[in-house]
């Protein structure tokens, strides 16, 4: 990768926030049914967290099995901090946001210095125990069946409707988008471009490898806990089946698929992965296994990206014109 | 009695602990061949018992289902490797793994269509007839279970080294380059080693079967615990997986008789995640260094 590279990928970058600005505004006046825009809302959702892993796998070159976990977290503290510590649902995503950030510093320093499948296996493992806790603590928890998480209510108003959560939830996107590209532009994005690129040349350009790679592991598992959270708030309830496994795959799928270091990618993803299903609804005993023929299909067509390939494509167009 | 409490965890603990390692141990194989880390590999397991039960089911002798069964998977192996991973080569290491871990989805969202979502059982090869050892009481199939796992090991440590094919997974796992040069078909041996590590799931599940019984999902957890076991003992090492697999199910085994049975299917990540604090290569991994 090199700098013209990389400065092109900001300047899509910046164009897709305000692509995808411009979709939110505009999708309501498309969409037909209330279905469609609930649909729309766990998109922006996903997109939300998937964003986040991006900047992990696109940008720092570290993968994560276990995001989910994050997520999981993120959900339950909304429904957790109303009934455990009477904390306002408002509150409380924040909260679990901030919980899930020290967490992942804490944890991230021991599993950052693994590499390749080792590094795999222990987000794998951070993700399952998340399950299993989330399962498990019946008490706490409700178990498998999940708890209900209360309605928010901000200075007396009652947040509700499709239509509220589809504003909120698209504009907790673009403040995301909008962080993110902060974050990839500023010498942190430089470092985390530099680590994915090579450890040993960053590291010897003086680059502090470990603080860096930690500092996007809390970052990207406080977009996954975010996103938790306001689904959970939008779907009034929660079960740990947010935080299973099958999930992790699902969001890393959603980056690769999109297109790793797009930040437009990352929304394409999330889209396609969730969308797609809905019209197998007549298939729906095939639903998984559809999930895995699309994961093993779009790591053998699509490894590149849908988002970078078009990208590419257009600009070997307009070479072709030109010459 | 405490002591033949805890005898009686150490057996279920060492019996699921070899079924583990098998798996494990075909993780390792593929791994060796090819550098795929194998996430259908708990899906093989589940296709052993099943197709097994299911050509009991249609009539056939117990050996000669079994046996069908084992085909079968193998030649699914070998359908993963041409279809899924070999359209895929050179591509990074996350990518393969989703490759395989979106085969495991769509084998068991294929075994969930056809086989349904009940659970199976096959009759015990060894009778029912409890063995009391110290006050601890084993089923006969524990034993089936350890003594098939030991004499699949022995059998593939003989293929290693006394064969020409064995040779050619050694040298293919050395250096691919290198072994083609000398003219080993590296696409035959790596298909091979798929084959290898499902006849080694396929038989595990074949032979756990009568003890913990078989349904669509029994793959997923199998998988990750055994992946685990596989980063316990250091990826690649077959001697490492199979005590890695034993030390998780031992390590499960206790964790539900003393601690808690609710966390039984934690402790194998509680396991590695302690492991890899300490020794970031697992336990008989060996240090990597990067080449500048």
């Amino acid at each position: 990768m090199n700098v013209f590279n990389t400065l092109r990928n900001i300047v899509e970058n910046r164009a897709s926030l305000i692509l995808i600005g411009a979709m939110i505004l505009v999708l309501p006046l498309l969409m037909t049914s209330s279905f469609q825009m609930r649909l729309a809302i766990v998109v922006w959702v996903y997109a939300m967290a998937v964003i986040g892993l991006n900047l992990l796998m696109g940008f720092a070159g570290q993968v994560s099995l276990g995001h989910a976990g994050f997520f999981g977290i993120g959900a339950y503290s909304v429904a957790l901090g109303p009934s455990q510590l009477g904390l306002s649902p408002a509150l409380s995503l924040p909260a679990g946001v901030a919980f899930c950030g020290i967490l992942a510093l804490v944890l991230g320093r021991p599993i950052l210095r693994l590499k390749g499948h080792y590094l795999a296996v222990a987000t794998l493992g951070l993700g399952m125990l998340v399950f299993m806790v989330l399962s498990n603590e019946v008490e706490l928890t409700g178990g498998p069946d999940g708890m209900q998480v209360p309605r928010v209510v901000i200075l007396g108003w009652k947040v509700k409707g499709t239509d509220t959560w589809y504003w909120i939830t698209g504009v907790a996107l673009i403040i995301g988008v909008w962080l993110t590209l902060n974050l990839i532009n500023s010498p942190t994005g430089l470092a985390l471009r530099a680590i994915r690129d090579s450890e040993v040349a960053a590291s010897v350009l003086g680059v502090d490898i470990a603080k860096y790679k930690v500092i996007v592991f809390s970052i990207s598992a406080c977009f996954a806990s975010a996103a938790g959270g306001l689904l959970a708030l939008f779907n009034g309830h929660v079960t740990p089946g947010l935080s299973d496994f099958l999930v992790s795959v699902q969001m890393v799928t959603m980056v690769v698929l999109g297109g790793m270091g797009s930040i437009a990618g990352s929304l394409v993803g999330a889209a396609l992965i969730i969308i797609l299903p809905q019209f197998l609804t007549s298939l729906h005993e095939y639903e998984h296994a559809f999930l895995g023929l699309i994961m093993i299909l779009t790591m053998i067509f699509m490894r590149s990206g849908i988002v970078p390939s078009i990208g590419n494509a257009i600009k070997r167009g307009r070479h072709d014109s030109n010459s | 009695m405490p002591l033949s409490e805890f005898l009686q965890f150490l057996i279920s603990g060492l019996t699921v602990g070899f079924i583990y390692g098998a798996v494990a141990l075909g993780f390792t194989v593929i791994y060796n061949a090819s550098h795929v880390v194998n996430f259908a590999q708990g899906e093989f397991v589940m296709l052993g018992g099943m197709f097994t039960v299911f050509g009991i089911s249609l009539g056939l002798p117990y050996l000669a289902a079994a046996i069908l069964a084992i085909a079968l998977t193998a030649l699914i192996g070998v359908a993963l490797y041409e279809f899924a991973i070999r359209p895929a080569r050179g591509a990074p290491v996350f990518a393969l793994v989703i490759i395989t871990i979106g085969a495991s989805i769509l084998i068991r969202g294929l075994a969930q269509v056809g086989f349904g979502t009940s659970f199976f059982s096959l009759p015990s090869l060894a009778g029912d007839t409890p063995i009391k050892i110290g006050g601890a009481v084993a089923q006969p199939q524990s034993f089936v279970v350890v003594i098939g796992t030991l004499v699949m090991v022995g059998l593939l440590a003989l293929l290693m080294r006394r064969t020409m094919i064995g040779k050619a997974l050694i040298a293919a796992s050395t250096d691919l380059i290198a072994a083609r040069l000398v003219g080993i078909n590296v696409r035959m041996i790596v298909a091979l080693s798929f084959a290898i590590s499902a006849v080694l799931a396929a038989v595990a599940g074949i032979l756990i079967t009568p003890i913990s019984l078989v349904s669509y999902d029994i793959g997923v957890l199998l998988a990750l615990k055994a992946f685990a076991a596989v980063m316990l003992g250091g990826i690649g090492k077959p001697a490492g997986a199979l005590i890695g697999g034993i030390l998780v199910g031992v390590g499960e085994a206790m964790t539900a008789g003393y601690l808690s049975s609710d966390y039984k299917d934690a402790a194998a990540f509680v396991i590695i995640l302690v492991v890899l604090f300490f020794f970031p290569s697992g336990l008989f991994g060996s240090e990597h260094h990067e080449r500048v």
